[in-house]
C-alpha cells in the first residue's frame, strides 16, 4: 500500500520537467532584465562620479561651453561644459527629422494610397533593405559624397551640422517611411470609402481623413527616427568634424555626444576626470533614449484612446 | 482653385517626392556597388590589411566578422529563445509582465554606442576580458537579445492555440508541448528572425570599437587550437571586424588607398546584408514547405 501511496504523492517526471523548463525560461528572461539594470547601474555610477567625486556643478556641466577636461577653463574650473555636444546632438536630430518627415510621409502616402502595386513591388523591398545597411557605410558615403558636396556648395570645410543632417536624413528615411506606411495601412478601408462616397477627391480623402487617422502612428515613426538619429555614433562622427565648439554656422565643424564619446573613451584613463566627464555624456545619451521611449509610449496610448472613442 | 485641380497637383507632388526618394535610395545602393565591386577580388577578400601601403585586403576582418557573428548568435539564441518562451507561454498578463516588456523595449532602443560602452566597462574592464572576441560577442549579445527575443515571441504567438490544446490532450506537459510542438511549428519564422538579426550584427560597429578592439593581429590559419593566441579560433584575441575597419581607416587617414579599401569593404558588407535578407526569406519559405508538407 505504501508504495502506491508514495507513487501517488511523488511528483511525476512530467511535472518535474515542466518545473525545470519553467525555471530555465524564467532565468533567461531574468538575465535580460538584469543586463538592462546593469547597463543603467554601470553607466550611471560612472557618469555621476563627475558630480559627486569631482564636484562639478551639474548645471555648469550642462550649460558650460568649454570642453577640455583635464585643463581649467577661463573661470578657473575644470573645462567640462557639455553644451556644444548637447546642442550638436539636438540640432542634427531635429534638422534630419525635419528634412526626412515630408519625404518619408510623401513616399508612404504614395506607397499606400496612390500606387499600392508599385509600392509593394518596388518601394517597400527597397526601403526595408536600406534599413539594414550598416551605419559605417552611410558614414563612408557621407565622407566621399556629402562632405565634398557641402564644401563646394556652401563653403567651409564641408564637415559640420549640415553634412551630419544629410547623412542622418538618408539614414532615417527608410525607417520612418516604412513605419509611416504601416501606420497608413492600419487605417481601416471604410474610412476611405466613406470619404470617397461623400464625393471627396483622392487628395481630400488622403489629407482630411487618412492622414489624420494615422497621426499617432506617423508621430511614432518620426520620434523613432529621431531616437535613431540621436543615438547614431559612427556615421555622424565621420562627417561632423568633431570640434567641441558651439556651432555658429551649419557648415562649421561641430560635435555630438556620440561623436565625442567614440573618439575619447579609449584615450582617457579610467577614473580620471576626463574619463568621468565622458561617462556623464553617455549618461545623458542613456537618459535621452529613455525620454524618446516614453514619448513613443505616450503617443501610442493617446492614439489608442482617440481611436476607441 | 477647384478640388479636382488641387487633387491633380497633389498627386503630381506625391509622384515627385516618391521618385526623388527612389532616386536617392537607388543612387545610394548604386554608388556603393559601382565603387566597391571592382575592388573585390580573391586577393582582396583573403589577404591581410596593410596600414602604410596600398594593396591590402580585408581577409582577417572578414573572418573576424563571421566568427563574432557566430559566437554572438551562439550565446544570444538560447537566451532569447528561453525568454521568448517564458513571455509568450508562461507569463501571466499583469503589470509585472508589462514592466518586463517595457524593459526589453528600452534595451532595444538604447543607442548601440551605449551598449558598446557598457560592454567596455563590464566585460573589458570589470571581467578583465580585455579587447577580445569574447567581449565583442557579449556586447553583440546584449545588442541582439531584445530584438531576437521579440521576434521569437512574435513567432510563438502566431502559432494557433489548437496546436497547444492538441499537445495537452495527448497528456503532454506545458513545457513538452512548447518544446515538441510549438517551437518546431514556429521554426520557420524563428529562423527568419535569427538570420535578419544576423544581418544587423554583421554590420554593427559602434558596439564593437571598445569591446572587440580596433586591431587585427596576424592570424595563423594553420593553427586551429582555440587556446593559442594566434589561432583564428582563439576567443581572447582582439578582433577588428569589417565594419570597424571601414570606420577606422577613414578616421585615421594613414592608409594610402583607404578610399578603395573602404569602398570594397562597404560593398562586401552590403552584399552580405543582402544575402542575409534573401537567405532569411528563402530559408523561412523552404522550411515552412518542408514542415507542413505543402
Amino acid at each position: 500500500m505504501d508504495k502506491i501511496r508514495a507513487s501517488l504523492l511523488k511528483k511525476s517526471i512530467a511535472s518535474k520537467i515542466e518545473r525545470r523548463g519553467k525555471i530555465i525560461s524564467l532565468t533567461c528572461l531574468a538575465l535580460i532584465i538584469l543586463v538592462v539594470f546593469l547597463i543603467f547601474y554601470f553607466v550611471a555610477s560612472r557618469g555621476l562620479a563627475t558630480f559627486f567625486q569631482n564636484h562639478i556643478n551639474f548645471w555648469q556641466f550642462l550649460s558650460g561651453t568649454q570642453w577640455n577636461p583635464g585643463t581649467n577653463g577661463t573661470n578657473g574650473q575644470p573645462a567640462v561644459g557639455a553644451l556644444p555636444m548637447i546642442v550638436g546632438s539636438f540640432l542634427i536630430t531635429i534638422f534630419s527629422a525635419l528634412v526626412a518627415t515630408p519625404f518619408a510621409i510623401g513616399t508612404a502616402v504614395f506607397m499606400t494610397e496612390i500606387s499600392p502595386r508599385r509600392g509593394a513591388q518596388i518601394l517597400r523591398p527597397v526601403t526595408e533593405l536600406l534599413v539594414g545597411i550598416p551605419s559605417v557605410v552611410y558614414g563612408f558615403i557621407g565622407l566621399q559624397v556629402v562632405v565634398p558636396f557641402v564644401r563646394n556648395t556652401f563653403g567651409g570645410s564641408g564637415y559640420g551640422i549640415l553634412s551630419g543632417t544629410f547623412v542622418l536624413f538618408v539614414m532615417i528615411l527608410p525607417t520612418v517611411t516604412s513605419m509611416s506606411a504601416d501606420a497608413l495601412n492600419a487605417v481601416p478601408r471604410y474610412y476611405r470609402e466613406a470619404s470617397l462616397a461623400l464625393g471627396a477627391t483622392r487628395w481630400q480623402t488622403i489629407y482630411k481623413v487618412v492622414l489624420r487617422a494615422a497621426i499617432p502612428g506617423m508621430l511614432t515613426a518620426i520620434v523613432f527616427g529621431m531616437a535613431r538619429a540621436f543615438g547614431e555614433a559612427l556615421a555622424v562622427q565621420m562627417v561632423i568634424g568633431n570640434a567641441t565648439l558651439l556651432p555658429h554656422s551649419l557648415v562649421s565643424p561641430a560635435s555630438t555626444l556620440t561623436s565625442i564619446l567614440t573618439m575619447g573613451i579609449g584615450n582617457t584613463v579610467m577614473g580620471s576626470l576626463q574619463n568621468n566627464a565622458l561617462w556623464s555624456l553617455a549618461m545623458i545619451l542613456l537618459l535621452m533614449s529613455l525620454v524618446f521611449n516614453m514619448v513613443i509610449r505616450y503617443i501610442g496610448r493617446k492614439g489608442k484612446l482617440n481611436n476607441e472613442r | 482653385m477647384n478640388a479636382k485641380r488641387v487633387d491633380k497637383i497633389a498627386t503630381g507632388v506625391l509622384y515627385a517626392i516618391a521618385a526623388f526618394v527612389v532616386i536617392i535610395l537607388v543612387a545610394l545602393l548604386g554608388y556603393i556597388l559601382v565603387q566597391g565591386v571592382p575592388e573585390i577580388s580573391w586577393h582582396f577578400l583573403t589577404s591581410p590589411a596593410l596600414s602604410f601601403e596600398a594593396g591590402g585586403g580585408i581577409g582577417i576582418q572578414l573572418f573576424n566578422s563571421f566568427y563574432l557573428l557566430f559566437l554572438a548568435l551562439l550565446i544570444s539564441l538560447p537566451i532569447s529563445l528561453g525568454a521568448g518562451i517564458y513571455l509568450n507561454e508562461y507569463a501571466p498578463q499583469n503589470t509585472i509582465t508589462g514592466l518586463i516588456r517595457t524593459t526589453i523595449e528600452i534595451l532595444s532602443s538604447l543607442p548601440s554606442v551605449v551598449v558598446g560602452l557598457f560592454g567596455y566597462l563590464f566585460f573589458v574592464v570589470q571581467f578583465k576580458l580585455g579587447f577580445s572576441i569574447l567581449s565583442g560577442a557579449f556586447a553583440l549579445t546584449v545588442f541582439n537579445l531584445p530584438i531576437l527575443t521579440r521576434s521569437i515571441e512574435e513567432a510563438l504567438a502566431n502559432i494557433s492555440n489548437d496546436q497547444r490544446e492538441a499537445g495537452y490532450a495527448l497528456g503532454l506537459s506545458r513545457w513538452e508541448t512548447v518544446t515538441k510542438i510549438v517551437v518546431p511549428a514556429a521554426l520557420p519564422s524563428i529562423i527568419t528572425g535569427v538570420v535578419l538579426s544576423a544581418g544587423r550584427i554583421f554590420g554593427e560597429a559602434a558596439a564593437l570599437i571598445y569591446t572587440a578592439g580596433q586591431s587585427a593581429p596576424a592570424l595563423n590559419f594553420h593553427d586551429w587550437n582555440p587556446f593559442n593566441i594566434s589561432s583564428p579560433l582563439s576567443p581572447m584575441r582582439p578582433a577588428e571586424t569589417l565594419a570597424v575597419h571601414i570606420w577606422k581607416i577613414n578616421s585615421e587617414g594613414i592608409m594610402p588607398d583607404a578610399k578603395a579599401v573602404s569602398a570594397g569593404a562597404s560593398a562586401v558588407l552590403i552584399i552580405a546584408v543582402l544575402l542575409f535578407n534573401f537567405l532569411a526569406r528563402w530559408l523561412g519559405k523552404r522550411l515552412y514547405k518542408h514542415l507542413t508538407a505543402e
